[in-house]
């Protein structure tokens, strides 16, 4: 496989009917269900605004505008149609990351995303993992075992802490302990390290079968677009979902509140400053949208690549994609 | 002192922590799609030669370490000392027994070596892939056959044992890997 020419598809042409027959059966399992398939722009003006997450950058599509920006994720697109009344929506299509290559990302890659109205964070979860189970079932190397698991009883279960109590100082050590090495981790950064480099190893089932992971209820330090949880405010309505420890989906249920999504966004774009990254113009189509009324609805986008990847029992996203970074 | 950033991270680079130099023998990009990145990174000691696993954050700057690989000839050993010389230079070095741990072994005078300089002192020293050494002690061997099957060891004039083929005698000079430690044939004078 290594001896193709870059020019050539990379891999074995089987991969090909693989994808197509994955595609097939995702968009069977919302048909079933009526929700609809819609197509949003891969370029936008407005930028998304999260810390982690770098954009690529183009020329303008409007005069009055200085840029445009190729989207990280359908999600901005998806609520305003979401709020002009579309109904439930799905959507498989490309998205772009910039300067994301590892063995489990590429800079450009696919995203089913969907949104559910009235659903509440624990039903999308479960329509999370039935279609999971559905596609294992019909295309995968090994049987699937599902755990939910909260933030906080992974966090002592995996981890021996209390990640919303445990005092900073004492995080910190759990975190060098752990290998860390460099400047103070403030205390989102610390429960990435642990959550990461920590906890996500351990999830990989050792009897052959598969271990899935739903974890649900992340500090609202993470909630990004997520609501806060109505009776834990040091929590928020986010869940993902792991596969032996490979995170493959990302959901929340959604924040309707403009004015706090607003915030959410400035405070991003101050974080960026700060750490020297460029700051990105807020969507406020997307504030207006969410101002007019967005429905009650929790939302989740899913790698596809990462899934198919999984499904066949491959350790790399390139093992999938026959074309990549390298020969795109 | 230079600064290394985390994304120029490779196999083979040369980085300071707590003090002592390590070489980066794996690195590892850890990216949650939401949540900081991380670097993981197999480190070995050019010290002591133990490897460890350490994370840093993505895009944090670490030291890198002043360490140089030089072709050096050896001279000679005081008993204390093994004695380089750097021939575009002429610059003489001494690298202590821990430097040259395993290789003295294979050191034989005049040979090139690779020295690894950490602030100017041999850190640790590679002898060339093949060397040539004379057999000082093996036993007898069954004079005319050479047609392999069963070896015997010899002891070679820088101290190290090698198996060789029964037909080898004393007093030949053969090659030998240093890498495996294995003999690889006679030389023809």
């Amino acid at each position: 496989m290594k001896n193709q020419e870059s020019w050539q598809f990379q891999g074995p042409l089987k991969l090909l009917k693989q994808r197509a027959f994955l595609l097939a059966k995702i968009r069977e399992f919302f048909v079933g269900k009526n929700v609809l398939e819609v197509s949003t722009p891969l370029l936008s003006t407005a930028g998304n605004t999260d810390v982690q997450i770098e954009m690529f950058q183009t020329q303008s599509i409007k005069p009055e505008a200085e840029k445009a920006f190729l989207r990280t994720s359908p999600e901005f697109f998806h609520k305003r149609l979401l709020a002009s009344g579309s109904g439930d929506i799905f959507e498989i299509a490309p998205v772009f990351r910039a300067g994301e290559l590892t063995p489990l990302h590429n800079p450009e890659f696919t995203l089913l995303e969907w949104y559910r109205l009235d659903f509440l964070l624990v039903d999308l979860m479960d329509e999370v993992i039935a279609l999971i189970k559905q596609l294992n079932d019909l295309m995968g190397v090994a049987e699937l075992d599902v755990e939910m698991i909260s933030y906080e009883s992974m966090f002592q279960e995996y981890a021996q802490i209390n990640p919303f109590q445990i005092d900073l100082g004492e995080l910190r050590r759990r975190c060098e302990h752990g290998g860390y090495v460099g400047s103070n981790l403030s205390r989102t950064e610390a429960l990435d390290f642990l959550f990461a480099l920590v906890i996500q190893p351990q999830l990989v089932s050792q009897n052959g079968r598969i271990k899935g992971v739903m974890v649900y209820h992340f500090p609202i330090e993470m909630a990004a677009l997520a609501q806060a949880h109505p009776e834990h405010p040091e929590q928020c309505l986010r869940f993902e979902f792991l596969w032996n420890g490979v995170e493959l989906a990302n959901g929340y249920q959604e924040l309707t509140d403009a004015k706090e999504q607003r915030r959410r966004f400035e405070q991003d774009n101050q974080i960026r400053a700060e750490k020297d990254h460029i700051e990105l113009p807020i969507d406020e189509h997307l504030l207006s949208a969410l101002s007019h009324g967005l429905p009650v609805c929790s939302g989740v986008a899913l790698g596809v690549e990462r899934l198919m990847m999984c499904l066949l029992g491959q350790e790399s996203i390139q093992d999938v994609m026959g074309f990549y970074a390298e020969n795109s | 002192m230079s600064v290394y950033s985390t994304s120029q991270f490779k196999n083979g680079l040369k980085i300071l922590l707590d003090g002592d130099p390590y070489n980066i023998v794996e690195n590892q990009e850890v990216k949650p799609g939401k949540g900081q990145a991380f670097n993981r990174v197999k480190i070995r000691n050019l010290k002591t030669g133990r490897v460890i696993e350490k994370t840093f954050k993505s895009n944090e700057k670490v030291d890198a370490a002043d360490v140089m690989d030089t072709e050096m000839q050896y001279l000679y050993t005081d008993g204390e000392f093994y004695h380089f010389m750097d021939p575009n230079s002429f610059e003489q070095f001494e690298a202590s027994e821990t430097a040259v741990g395993e290789s003295a072994k294979w050191l034989k005078e005049e040979d090139m070596c690779l020295v690894t300089l950490w602030n100017n002192v041999p850190l640790t020293v590679e002898p060339p892939n093949f060397v040539e050494l004379k057999i000082t002690e093996t036993d007898p061997g069954l004079r005319g056959d050479t047609s392999g099957g069963g070896s015997k060891p010899a002891t070679l004039e820088t101290g190290a044992v090698v198996n060789v083929p029964l037909f080898v005698p004393e007093g030949e000079v053969i090659k030998v890997d240093t890498r495996s430690g294995e003999y690889v044939g006679r030389v023809k004078k």
